[in-house]
């Protein structure tokens, strides 16, 4: 009696088991699946521009030929036409500098201010905190008419400097606000102990905090280098020589004159910058959840 | 659990911090000091060049300036009365509505499940994530262009696409129709912002504490019970988060408009942000822009209260 219920329960935990197997293996399989579906659906677009880059024109103006295969042989024309016709490379080294200046300036103000008010417990932090994060809610839309003549009168227009003044203004109320919630994540009695090693308040600061927030740093790097080379409403009000554009005014501007859309040299401009800063922007992405999860939960 | 540890360690270290503050005190005394210090460069900054135009902008939205006579003429509400008056201004107020919450819907929605995607363990997930975050890290006015010949009326591979499953047998003239027009707006936001609000809500799904999970799994409960009843109530201050920034993005964007459409087929897709820019600009009528983009602002600040108390109220974590 007992060996057949023993025999009976084997058998019950053979087809359990089996069932667990299966419904993994389904399980495996969607992810899989549901994984290369969200690949296709957010990169499509710069798959497809990857292979026009490279296309004649009669392959491209053709409404019934396959958009994603060469049917003509490929061309090295028009990527060619952008860096020897084009102003881009100019466009990609102002967009690097301008982007490297705002993310200093950036780092600069906002990490002693978010330190003040993550820790120095002034009674006027909570509101002051608030009210930084509602100046990211004024929108350069709102701000440009009325920036411009600004940029008029400190003699900045058609300048590209005008970007790294005003960039700021678009970064620093969302680094304070991601750096103030990182901060807050840091133990107290890391600069206490600092302190009472000899350090003053502001030497805990640079030599105990600022190593530790290095992740919520890194954060606020890539977060605020997207912000500025994305921006486009600024850099088109202010900015209208070729030689001072940054990318994103300057490849819609140059590369479209007119009804004349230079089609395959602006799918190669597109695919030339999406690449590099997806996959830097990759390379951090572990660090910058890290940050964000500090700044929003706690903040 | 994570939060009583640090809270007792806190509470722990300001003891010790008042005896010590006793004996120092200059340290306390330099605190105010330093918290000014610090605090100020930023604030200076922001009212000198947020401020300032903010005030600016208003005071042009009562004057009669024009790119052409830029003098500071006192307008009155003339300028109010006339964006009133004028249809084209209603109809973009409720399409800058119409994208914000439309766009923010699926924003969250499938922001929620590509999260899910790339914090599960699977080969190839580098590049996985690499190709999802391409549409958030590249300047939106690329990938808008770039959007405008795979929707144009004559060669968009979407409707190649469709006519060789047989859907469709001519074009959908995808920017052509107001419907559609409006529809791929929304598209186009949502596919822009989506990975942020997924990696902002990866954030929230690696922060929830692990043996929550497996100890809702011991007990029995599916992967749809843990996921409306554990991830999501947990996960909500950060899904707030995500809608919040994917809100103020699209809400006062004009790139994708102005790309895509700039505002047409006749206005049927024109949103504040671009009206205030045909007009204020391109119109010249500096005063009109202004005082079309001042309705940004307390539409604006009024959602993210919204969202920021709702956030507050279901505070879990």
């Amino acid at each position: 009696m007992a060996a057949v219920d023993a025999v009976a329960t084997d058998n019950g935990i053979e087809v359990l088991r089996r069932r667990a197997i299966r419904r993994h293996r389904l399980a495996r399989v969607g992810l899989y699946l549901a994984a290369i579906a969200a690949a296709l659906i957010c990169a499509g677009p710069f798959l497809w521009s990857l292979i026009t880059a490279f296309k004649q024109s009669p392959d491209l103006y053709q409404r019934d030929n396959n958009p994603f295969l060469y049917n003509l042989p490929s061309t090295r024309k028009h990527v060619a036409y952008l860096f020897q016709e084009t102003a881009f490379l100019t466009f990609v080294w102002n967009t690097l500098w301008v982007g490297l200046l705002v993310v200093m300036i950036t780092l600069v103000l906002s990490l002693p201010a978010a330190y003040a008010l993550a820790r120095l417990d002034r009674p006027w932090s909570g509101p002051m905190a608030i009210a930084i994060f509602f100046v990211y809610l004024v929108p350069p839309t709102l701000l440009f008419l009325s920036l411009s003549r600004l940029v008029v009168a400190v003699h900045l227009q058609d300048n590209t400097w005008s970007l790294v003044l005003v960039y700021p203004t678009i970064t620093i109320p969302v680094s304070v606000w991601l750096l103030v919630g990182f901060l807050k994540g840091i133990p107290k009695d890391i600069e206490e102990q600092a302190m009472v090693d000899g350090y003053s308040r502001l030497g805990a600061f640079v030599r105990a905090v600022v190593p530790l927030v290095f992740p919520g740093i890194v954060a606020v790097v890539v977060f605020t280098f997207t912000l500025t080379a994305s921006e486009f409403i600024y850099a088109l009000a202010f900015v209208a020589p070729t030689a001072e554009k940054v990318i994103s005014t300057g490849v819609p501007t140059e590369l479209v004159r007119g009804d004349v859309f230079f089609w395959q040299s602006l799918q190669a401009a597109t695919v030339l910058v999406a690449f590099p800063i997806a996959f830097v922007f990759n390379l951090f992405l572990d660090r910058f959840i890290a940050g964000f999860t500090m700044g929003a939960v706690k903040g | 659990m994570v939060q009583t540890t640090t809270s007792k360690l806190d509470t722990e270290v300001a003891a010790g911090t008042k005896v010590g503050r006793r004996d120092r005190r200059q340290l306390a005394d330099r605190e105010g000091f330093l918290a000014w210090a610090m605090l100020l460069p930023s604030v200076i900054y922001i009212i000198a060049l947020v401020g300032l135009p903010l005030l600016l902008a208003i005071a042009f939205s009562f004057s009669d300036v024009t790119a052409g006579d830029p003098s500071f003429d006192w307008a009155g509400l003339a300028n109010y009365r006339q964006i009133f008056d004028d249809p084209v201004f209603w109809r973009s107020l409720r399409n800058t509505i119409i994208f914000t919450a439309g766009s923010m819907l699926l924003i969250v929605v499938f922001g929620k499940v590509v999260a899910n995607i790339l914090v599960a363990d699977f080969h190839g997930k580098w590049v996985v994530r690499f190709l999802v975050l391409l549409p958030w890290t590249t300047p939106v006015a690329l990938s808008a262009i770039s959007w405008l010949w795979l929707l144009d009326s004559l060669f968009s591979p979407i409707d190649w696409m469709l006519r060789q499953v047989g859907l469709i047998n001519g074009n959908m003239y995808w920017l052509g129709r107001p419907n559609l027009a409006l529809l791929s707006v929304i598209a186009v936001h949502a596919w822009r912002l989506i990975p942020l609000a997924a990696v902002i809500m990866m954030a929230g799904l690696v922060a929830i504490p692990k043996d929550l999970q497996e100890q809702a799994e011991i007990d029995g409960s599916g992967y749809w019970r843990r996921m409306f009843e554990i991830t999501i109530p947990l996960m909500m201050p950060l899904i707030a988060v995500a809608a919040l920034f994917g809100a103020i993005v699209t809400f006062t964007d004009m790139t994708v408009v102005y790309v895509l459409t700039r505002g047409g087929p006749t206005n049927s897709t024109q949103v504040l942000a671009s009206w205030a820019f045909f007009r204020g600009i391109e119109g010249g009528d500096i005063a009109q822009g202004a005082a079309v983009a001042l309705f940004l602002f307390p539409l604006l600040l009024a959602a993210a209260i919204l969202i920021l108390q709702a956030v507050r109220r279901r505070e879990v974590l």
